[in-house]
């Protein structure tokens, strides 16, 4: 790896905590629907509200989707782990404590691999353990109240913990990217960040190179990945600052509010927490067997590492277009559809990354809802190869797919009059006339100027209004010179 | 080793409960009290045992039993609210939380 | 014999009166129901369900008439508050519960009851709630904050606890049959105080779903009534798995009245216990042994070996060390355990508070009582930063020591016999303001209780001021069936579970 970037002289240090909503039909520990936006409450059930005489019982499918998770990270699936109580007080806590895992998490280790710029970035797991989720509280007046939705509370979350590896905002936005996309692409999560399915929690410290690490705060709930670029840089800014001007930094969470463009502390975390960590003596230890973690290993759908791998391998790929091409499930299909019907793997490649993603992004949009279809952008890609179109024509003809003004290619084409011109004796008739207004440059490069004569093959192409094929044109040429 | 007063007054705020004056005098005289019979327990060498959370694993091995993926519960928050101090609009009120 | 008498009858007694339609359930429940306002004094009952219950009578004998009526059908039973009910308020002793409505009956409750209204359970009548200790917390029923029980047989005594309103109910013969939980001896206590038969099975033989939690690794609920045989009938139909509880034994359901039933090999009419090896922890007969309580547990232990058992010496080691390590080890889970009771989602709210902080604190501290107080404070204070492996780890380590005892001793017997409390029930208020002084006294009933064992008490005679001596019976797990046997035998050589306290 390179030399980390400095900022104000400061070497910038970054981990991150992620919350992920496993997407079960029901809550973790009980019987109740997950789905998002029902009425108040109306989806927290006893178990849910801590009524008295409640208890929780684990749900499979949540685990299962932890043991998805660890095997795609390379980690280690926790034969057997443990279901603790962090116990505090908040409203929207209804047990007065969290079932999460403390000492003995399910999933021990892993990394996440994924491209800065064109270098390639390794962000080592800590762990990744099971919790419920807790409640909402819903801070418009209610007579200078708070109202508290349970709803939320018992939805099952992985919570993903990275090493502080990080060393710049570009770096943990790529992880968090690389990793929203990995939990769907694995199909745990619906990776929806406005409804909070995929919320990231940044870790921040900052200090001179070589010297040790920094006191760090945290950033809470970032549901935005534009969100967590900007507060992370307001808030390494504002540590150097507070260094600079000889303060000292305080352990803190902060929240980071986006109209102001701030990260500010906050005030229920001010009494330095004490947990009381205990072992849940209402569920015994998870016992995960091996042939559990085998069934789920035979399961798996091909990860994006093996994939780009393949990519690499078998298309010839270079191994960031690989990457590219394996940036999400939908990106990967893709590509895979129309390599398979143009066999033209780099060109499928350039295009997703080239033009595709550029209007993809400019329209916010996602590969799904890209309006060519793999097959088309494949005849495209054929016609580009086959000589019929140039590709400066070729990018009028996309355009055209793009905005949906038509989805025949050969049609367009035509429609457009693109068609390279095949027709040798117009050609020729063109390359004489060419040929005598342009004596100078004949002269030039009989004298062995190469430039002079790609001059004239531009002037053949000018006048056949670049519809004739450029390789055929210079052959032409040099027979008659 | 004796608890102080900070020690009862600290225990009494992670716990949530207000202590008069009087409640925490007495509070201290009987913790102190008790953790008197405690001390017996740091003597025993216990090196190697492992802990005992939940009794039959004495004689077996207990494992978490899991549940199938299903939504078992429907909506019935008027019954669940039934003893709920404070509501609006299927909302538990409380005192403002601040952030 | 005359409704009048009807109270008289245990539950297989009733059971084979209805059977014989000699008489019905309604009649039954009205004559307990008009018993129990006679009594009211005794402070058994926090809930008396009188609308409640004659309808359940009514679909009893219905259910009879249709010829779906199982063993205990149309029997009246009542349960500790602790357990929660869909018909009836629940306040675990708590103020902080006063009025609360559960929107769903205990496993326990239903398997009981009616089930899910759908004769899937025994289809016993529940008359009402019983009083207890707050949230089971206590060992005289004077920590609930509805006042205290009386000892049917002295109304100046206690009647032991946490499950105090259910031993006097049955003591008074104001219900055949009542539920009780046991976390440390909160069923045994109290019926050896109460001078009735109640037994504590195996740690999770009988569902904890519905029943308010003090030690999740601890609770146990249990039935409590005059005999061994009463209690078999009511443990077959309440126990069994249940998969709303994770720590539910998955087990076959039992038929504990037929294991009861069962001879030993080699057992003769004159002994039905012979081969029966019974222990003799000698930590369980310490000088400090009240002489009185000490000579009927000699005397019911003499009986067993004239049954044909056999006393075995041997030691439990680390009894003593079982009050500590449990009154560490309850009050770390009671204290996390209770953390849902903070005025937000039911119960009560302090009237009069500031934010939201304050709010917490008066709300708790106005809804919990002082030992209720006391042990969240323990509990907080051995799971608090730089404590935790001082004070729970080592106490968890040494409950394992505390179980491999039992097992050892195990190999040399059968059962485990000795006292259950060191005295006689004690005069109200004579405990003082002294919990440890309480706490020592529960020293025979903690190490069975950590350890995750069966215990019984079986009225073994009378002692001082002639109050009710319960011997203790303790069976290795799952063995609920061997100590039914033994205690069954022991009253049909005797008549101490028959006598019924003056008055009543």
């Amino acid at each position: 790896m390179s030399a980390p970037q400095l900022i104000r002289g400061y070497e910038v240090v970054i981990g991150l905590e992620n919350h992920v909503q496993l997407s079960t039909l029901s809550k973790i520990f009980s019987g109740a629907s997950t789905a998002f936006g029902a009425e108040p409450n109306t989806q927290a059930c006893p178990v849910d509200l801590a009524l008295p005489g409640t208890l929780p019982v684990l749900n499979r499918a949540a685990v299962e989707r932890a043991i998805r998770f660890g095997l795609a990270v390379g980690a280690k699936v926790a034969p057997l782990s443990i279901f603790a109580r962090k116990n505090y007080f908040y409203p929207d806590l209804p047990k007065g404590y969290q079932i999460s895992q403390f000492e003995i998490p399910v999933v021990q280790g892993g990394e996440v691999e994924f491209f800065v710029g064109g270098e390639k970035k390794k962000v080592q797991l800590t762990r990744a353990h099971l919790e419920e989720d807790a409640g909402k509280s819903l801070h418009e007046d209610f007579q200078g109240m708070s109202g508290i939705d349970l709803n939320r509370a018992g939805t099952p979350l992985l919570e993903i913990v990275s090493e502080p590896d990080m060393r710049s905002a570009q770096e943990a936005v790529e992880y968090a990217k690389t990793l929203h996309a990995l939990v769907m692409w694995l199909d745990i999560c619906d990776g929806n960040m406005q409804e909070g399915s995929f919320r990231c929690d940044v870790n921040v410290s900052v200090r001179k190179p070589g010297r040790p690490y920094g006191t760090r705060r945290e950033i809470k709930n970032l549901n935005s990945f534009r969100y967590l670029v900007d507060a992370v840089n307001y808030e390494v800014n504002w540590q150097i600052d507070q260094i600079e001007d000889g303060l000292p930094i305080q352990q803190a969470t902060v929240l980071y509010n986006p109209d102001r463009g701030e990260t500010r502390a906050m005030r229920s975390k001010e009494d330095s927490a004490d947990y009381r960590y205990f072992p849940d003596p209402d569920l015994p230890p998870l016992v995960i067997a091996p042939e559990w973690v085998e069934r789920v290993k035979g399961e798996m759908p091909e990860l994006p590492r093996a994939m780009a791998e393949r990519f690499v391998q078998q298309d010839g790929l270079p191994a960031y277009d690989a990457t590219m091409m394996t940036q999400s499930l939908g990106f990967a299909r893709y590509y895979e559809a129309s390599r398979e019907v143009c066999r033209q793997p780099k060109l499928v490649a350039n295009w997703l990354m080239g033009e595709i993603s550029k209007r993809l992004n400019a329209e916010d949009r996602g590969i799904e809802q890209a309006p060519v279809s793999p097959a088309t952008l494949a005849t495209l890609i054929q016609r580009i190869h086959d000589g019929t179109v140039s590709n400066n024509s070729a990018r009028q003809v996309f355009e055209a797919l793009w905005t949906g003004a038509d989805s025949d290619v050969d049609a367009i084409i035509d429609a457009k009059d693109l068609r390279q011109s095949k027709d040798s004796g117009a050609l020729e008739k063109i390359v004489d006339e060419v040929i005598a207004a342009n004596p100078k440059s004949v002269e030039e490069y009989r004298a062995g100027k190469d430039k002079a004569f790609n001059a004239l093959v531009g002037q053949v192409m000018k006048a056949s209004k670049g519809k004739a094929n450029p390789a055929q044109a210079s052959e032409l040429l040099k027979q008659k010179l | 080793m004796a608890l102080s007063p900070a020690d009862v007054s600290r225990i009494a705020h992670l716990a949530r409960l207000e202590l008069s004056g009087a409640e925490a005098d007495a509070m201290l005289t009987q913790l102190n009290g008790f953790f008197g019979i405690v001390e017996q327990m740091s003597a025993v060498d216990t090196r190697g045992i492992e802990p005992l959370y939940t009794p039959l694993s004495a004689v077996q091995d207990v494992t978490l039993r899991l549940r199938d993926d299903v939504v078992t519960e429907s909506n019935n928050r008027e019954r669940n609210q039934l003893s709920a101090p404070a509501v609006e609009n299927g909302l538990f009120l409380v005192p403002k939380v601040i952030e | 014999m005359s409704a009048g008498e009807l109270h008289t009858l245990g539950v297989a007694q009733l059971s084979a009166k209805l059977a014989a339609r000699e008489v019905s359930s309604t009649e039954l429940t009205q004559h307990l129901l008009a018993r129990a306002k006679a009594h009211a004094t005794l402070g058994a009952y926090l809930h008396l369900d009188e609308a409640g219950a004659l309808a359940t009578a009514a679909v009893a004998d219905e259910r009879r008439a249709a010829g779906k009526a199982t063993a205990l059908t149309g029997i009246p039973l009542a349960h500790k508050d602790i357990f929660v009910t869909r018909d009836m308020p629940t306040t675990a002793g708590s103020k902080m519960l006063a009025g609360y409505r559960s929107p769903f009956d205990a496993t326990v409750v239903a398997r009981l009851g009616n089930g899910a209204d759908d004769f899937s359970g025994a289809g016993m009548v529940s008359l009402g709630k019983l009083n207890c200790d707050e949230y089971a917390m206590g060992s005289a029923n004077e920590n609930s904050a509805f006042g205290p029980v009386r000892n049917p047989w002295d109304t100046s005594r206690v009647p032991g606890g946490s499950s105090g309103g259910s031993a006097a109910a049955v003591a008074a013969r104001l219900v055949p049959a009542a539920t009780g939980t046991d976390t440390g001896g909160s069923i045994r206590q109290p019926a050896s105080f109460s001078g009735i038969t109640g037994i504590k099975p195996t740690y999770g033989v009988c569902s904890r779903y519905g029943m308010i939690a003090f030690a999740s690794s601890l609770d146990q609920a249990g039935p409590m009534a005059r005999s061994a045989e009463d209690c078999a009938l009511l443990l077959s139909a309440m126990s069994g798995f249940d998969t709303r509880d994770a720590t539910s034994a998955e087990r076959p359901p039992q038929d504990f009245h037929a294991a009861m039933l069962t001879a030993r090999d080699g057992a003769t009419a004159a002994q039905p216990l012979k081969g029966l090896r019974i222990g003799l922890p000698l930590e369980f007969f310490p000088a400090a042994l009240a002489a009185d309580v000490n000579g009927a547990v000699r005397g019911a232990l003499a009986e067993l070996e004239k049954l044909g058992a056999t006393l075995v010496d041997l030691s439990l080691p680390r009894t003593e060390l079982s009050i500590p390590v449990y009154y560490i080890i309850a009050p770390a889970e009671a204290s996390s355990n209770l953390s849902r009771f903070d005025g937000v989602k039911f119960g009560h709210r302090a009237k009069q508070h500031g934010d939201l902080l304050d709010m917490y604190k008066k709300t708790r501290a106005e809804g919990f009582g002082a030992e209720v107080k006391r042990r969240i404070m323990i509990g907080t204070y051995v799971l608090s930063h730089g404590y935790y492996d001082a004070y729970y780890l080592q106490a968890q380590k040494l409950r394992r020591m505390i179980a491999d005892d039992f097992q050892a001793c195990f190999q040399q017997c059968d059962l485990i016999a000795g006292p259950v409390a060191p005295t006689v029930a004690w005069k109200l208020g004579e405990q003082g303001d002294d919990p440890v002084k309480a706490y020592l006294a529960d020293i025979f009933t903690l190490s069975g209780s950590l350890a995750g064992l069966p215990g019984m008490s079986v009225p073994a005679g009378f002692g001082e001021h002639g109050m009710p001596v319960g011997l203790q019976l303790i069976g290795n797990y799952f063995q609920e069936g061997r100590l039914l046997h033994a205690a069954h035998a022991l009253q049909q050589a005797t008549d101490f579970h028959l006598r019924t306290p003056e008055g009543f």
